[in-house]
């Protein structure tokens, strides 16, 4: 074994890196299958038209064209949505049809219209400008107001822009408790809309094969297996044993790539009328209005707290946007994923959250990274930094004096979720050493002879993650469960393949898996080979998303390398003439207890594989084991982000100076590899704070549709980060673990928009929109110069 | 259609192409090079980076018909066989990539900044990379490896 170990707790060097950093990688675009041909997707320029006509007789015989489809030729299933929500009242949310290829109306600009299939990309492309659409505008709602107050409708059979309206918690009793409060705090939030931008556009690779009937789809996905039945069983009706998904390599995804498009039903269905494969990839600015957007509410939310500032009851109302159709996971995101986080680290007995779901004429929102989660810790850490200026305390006090005590654990809260474990203390007192809180005020009063305002922002939060127990999300409107599962196949010369429903696109799983194997049975990293994102090879998996491939893939993992060891652990004792009771399993090693009787794990295998003598009733050959793992219970990531900014008043730039993040993930497999995911979650969450925000006009055109517009964090608007891990061991999963994907995008931006607010607060500016770019600061300034001045 | 010929990564190569053809669609398409990958469509994310005559430029911004009869170097080129070069071999030490997708441009981009500014420091480093667009590391790690390549390169 290397010198410092390949098992658990080792910073490895990723396996996978070698191919990616030669340019081997390989990814759908990369991809090019015997006879390829290829489609553009016409979209619709209109945020919300009727379509009157589509004249494709000028595309269908432009050169190198093979065929064009529109909504009308395409009858298939609509897109599903994964989750139901119901109303407070009872009633199943709205769920309007979403076809593929638009029928009778568009209702989003980017909305797939017709699709062009031809020899090379720029035939498709020049034949799509061919198609002649009469397309009959319609007023458009993009601002969720406005669709709740009787603006056009997106979808008229439902004859409502709501989709739904739905509370948690006791309205009346949250009411009683804030007549009666000394002090109440109130606050209104925007979430801004962001667009998740994983580097790699969508892609997929449809194709089909006459010889046996299997369709196969490529595509850029985080769930391979969930887009097989998603798109099998509701959309083109192929059953499971007939279609076969691949998800390669893929570059990014973010929640991005969970969902199922219309693109991937496009070419699959496509390809056997083509009778060739069919490659599809998106362009950047394709990417922008056809991608699932995220985040997007507002929200008005108070908390009512005694004399001494402790936390009484919390009331909060959100709107949520879902855009034009509900993408697969889009309705759980603003209340399973949101209103249950909402007592975050803080003892709030009492919580009632009311969120209304929103149709508007603007591409579907959907989970992105954190999902929902964000959302909340946004919300509560910045309303609570408020409540210590109104009750006069600091930052730091109002928190101790109202976060969930170390011994409290198991926590129920008021909002459904019971944490296991976490010491929110510790990640505090951890973050405010590393941050060098202390010398705060020399660094400020440094700033201010420059003439720059410096601010520190606090953010403690927790999130639910390693999504999810089945019981508990099929309760709550989940049409599937979310367990993972694994395969352990031990070759015969001791090498294993590990099957996971996990997938990796980014997050090194080649590596954090392969590091609980060799810790387990004692192998060296080049014996194990880590297999996914092929519903061919793997047997079943529910993906990668929210936090979960370790907490859940991984224990699927750990379980089926129990059931190897205990099958090994027969098959030792068998050939070594001991009683199973007495091997004792470690280092790779079987060994008789107090003998010098051994056999390697090696020999094991090739001896279940070449069972000469093996008492076949009751000991079957080969070494080869499936597990699923359904969680119970959610895991539970917390911590403390501490953001320091300067801000330049004439300019209203400002500069992230430090970030410090202290989290809580459970046991680190791999600890390069956890502070690589944190150090990119707080890109994304800076990003929002300071950079990144998806603007539409009032007639549904997206003004941020590239990246001359929309702002992608650049390593020039980013510092070095100081990052670190206290350990609180999750003590519902075997290896401890609690998920380390999301953390960062979730605890910082709150800890850097309360940073620019404390940097100007003296200046009389009190509150600041996400993003808070040069010009909203600057002009934040500017409106508060009067006010100060009048104090 | 223009035939064109160029030098990529050590062989001489050439191929018909249409006017429109971008130098990126030449390496991916024609030459099957797909380690340099398209990120975007207005030249912004940096992902299709290689090496002509020795500067680094972003691939999809020129036609092929541009490159003709210069040297090109990519992804695929830079390692020495088995060998990493040692920009390749400090992104791996150092946690450079995740996904893997911006690394190819990254990577190219990086060695020209250390071969024109072997002392860039930290803020000029991330000034060099405004052009390339990562979404997972936060730029973190790949600054670190850059300064490790500084010493190594």
């Amino acid at each position: 074994m290397p010198e410092g170990g390949t098992g658990i707790g080792a910073a490895v060097k990723r396996v996978e890196d070698q191919r990616f950093l030669t340019g081997r990688g390989n990814y759908t675009d990369d991809l090019n299958r015997y006879g390829q041909t290829y489609a553009y997707i016409l979209r619709s320029p209109h945020a919300h038209a009727t379509i009157n006509r589509i004249d494709t007789a000028a595309a269908k015989s432009a050169p190198g064209v093979l065929a064009v489809f529109t909504g009308e030729d395409m009858e298939v299933g609509s897109l599903p949505c994964g989750w139901q929500v119901h109303s407070k009242d009872g009633t199943p949310m709205q769920e309007p049809g979403h076809p593929p290829l638009a029928r009778g109306k568009v209702r989003h600009v980017g909305d797939q219209v017709a699709v062009v299939i031809a020899e090379t990309y720029a035939q498709a492309k020049d034949a799509a400008e061919k198609i002649t659409v009469d397309y009959g505008p319609l007023p458009a709602v993009i601002n969720m107001n406005k669709a709740l107050a009787g603006g056009a409708l997106v979808h008229d059979e439902i004859g409502t822009n709501l989709c739904y309206d739905w509370e948690i918690g006791d309205e009346a009793e949250v009411d009683a408790v804030f007549a009666k409060a000394a002090h109440v705090t109130e606050i209104d939030i925007v979430n801004n809309r962001l667009i998740p931008n994983a580097m790699e556009p969508r892609a997929a690779v449809g194709e089909f094969d006459q010889a046996t009937g299997e369709y196969t789809l490529y595509t850029t996905s985080q769930n391979p297996h969930v887009i097989r039945l998603l798109m099998g069983a509701f959309v083109l009706s192929i059953p499971e044993h007939k279609l076969r998904v691949v998800a390669p390599d893929v570059g990014g995804g973010f929640g991005s790539k969970i969902y199922h498009y219309a693109e991937e039903a496009i070419v699959t269905w496509a390809a056997p009328k083509v009778g060739r494969p069919i490659k599809w990839t998106a362009e950047r600015s394709e990417s922008f209005i056809s991608d699932a957007h995220g985040r997007d509410h507002i929200t008005h939310a108070k908390m009512a707290m005694d004399a001494d500032g402790k936390f009484l009851a919390l009331k909060v109302a959100t709107k949520a946007n879902m855009g034009a159709y509900l993408s697969t996971f889009a309705p759980c995101v603003p209340t399973y994923l949101y209103a249950t986080l909402l007592a975050g680290v803080y003892t709030t007995p009492i919580i009632h959250c009311n969120v209304k779901a929103v149709f508007t004429n603007t591409v579907p929102v959907d989970a992105y990274r954190g999902a929902g989660r964000p959302e909340a810790t946004y919300l509560l850490e910045r309303l609570v930094a408020k409540c210590a200026r109104e009750m006069g305390l600091s930052q730091v006090d109002i928190r101790r004096k109202n976060f969930i005590p170390s011994d409290a654990f198991p926590y129920q809260t008021p909002v459904a979720l019971q944490y296991d474990s976490g010491d929110y203390t510790a990640t505090l007192n951890a973050a405010l050493k590393a941050a060098d809180v202390d010398g705060f005020d020399a660094r400020r009063k440094a700033a201010e002879a420059r003439g720059k305002r410096r601010g520190l922002g606090f953010s403690t939060y927790l999130e639910a993650c390693g999504i999810a127990p089945s019981a508990v999300v099929g309760s709550l409107g989940a049409r599937a469960g979310l367990y993972e599962s694994a395969e352990v196949r031990v070759h015969p010369t001791g090498s294993v393949t590990v099957f996971t429903g996990s997938h990796s696109h980014g997050q090194g799983h080649e590596t954090t898996f392969a590091q609980l194997v060799s810790d387990r049975l004692g192998l060296p990293l080049e014996n194990i080979e880590i297999s996914h994102g092929d519903t061919n090879k793997v047997q079943f998996g529910m993906g990668t998303y929210g936090s979960r491939s370790l907490a859940v893939g991984g224990e699927a993992i750990v379980k089926a390398m129990n059931k190897v060891v205990t099958k090994a652990t027969k098959i030792a004792a068998h050939i070594m003439e001991a009683s199973e009771s007495d091997i004792e399993f470690k280092d790779g090693q079987f060994t008789v207890a107090g003998t010098d009787k051994s056999m390697a794990f090696g020999e094991v295998a090739l001896s279940a594989y070449v069972p000469h003598n093996f008492p076949h009733e009751e000991l079957e050959p080969g070494l080869d084991e499936t597990a699923f793992y359904d969680p119970l219970n959610f895991t539970y990531p917390g911590g403390c982000h501490i953001c320091e900014v300067e801000i330049d008043p004439d300019t209203g730039v400002t500069t992230v100076e430090r970030m410090t993040a202290v989290d809580d993930v459970g046991r680190v497999i791999n600890p390069m590899i956890v502070a690589g995911q944190i150090h990119g979650g707080i890109a994304q969450g800076i990003g929002q704070a300071l950079l990144e925000g998806c603007v539409y006009d009032d007639n549904g055109q997206l003004l941020t549709g590239s990246y001359m517009d929309y702002t992608m964090p650049r390593a020039d608007n980013l510092p070095s980060f100081t990052v670190g891990t206290e350990v609180t061991l999750c003590t519902h999963n075997s290896l401890g673990v609690k998920g380390c994907g999301e953390v960062g995008a979730i605890g910082s931006p709150p800890a850097v928009i309360n940073a620019v607010v404390d940097a100007l607060w003296d200046l009389g500016v009190h509150d600041m929109p996400m993003p808070a770019t040069p010009q909203t600061v600057w002009a934040a300034i500017q409106a508060a110069r009067p006010a100060a001045a009048a104090e | 259609m223009p035939t064109v010929s160029m030098t990529v990564n050590g062989k001489q190569v050439s191929g018909e192409v249409e006017g429109r053809t971008l130098l990126v669609e030449f390496l991916r398409e024609n030459l099957r090079l797909t380690g340099t990958h398209v990120g975007c469509d207005t030249s912004q994310c940096g992902a299709c980076v290689v090496h002509i005559d020795g500067n680094s430029a972003k691939s999809c911004s020129m036609l092929a018909i541009q490159a003709n009869g210069t040297k090109v170097t990519t992804i695929e080129g830079l390692a020495n066989g088995d060998e990493l070069h040692p920009m390749q071999a400090a992104f791996k030490e150092h946690h450079g990539l995740q996904c893997g997708f911006c690394t190819p441009g990254m990577v190219m981009s990086a060695v020209d900044l250390v071969k024109k500014k072997p002392k860039a420091s930290e803020h000029e480093i991330r000034e060099w990379l405004e052009g390339n667009i990562c979404r997972c590391t936060g730029y973190h790690n790949i600054v670190k490896a850059i300064q490790h390549a500084q010493q190594t390169m």
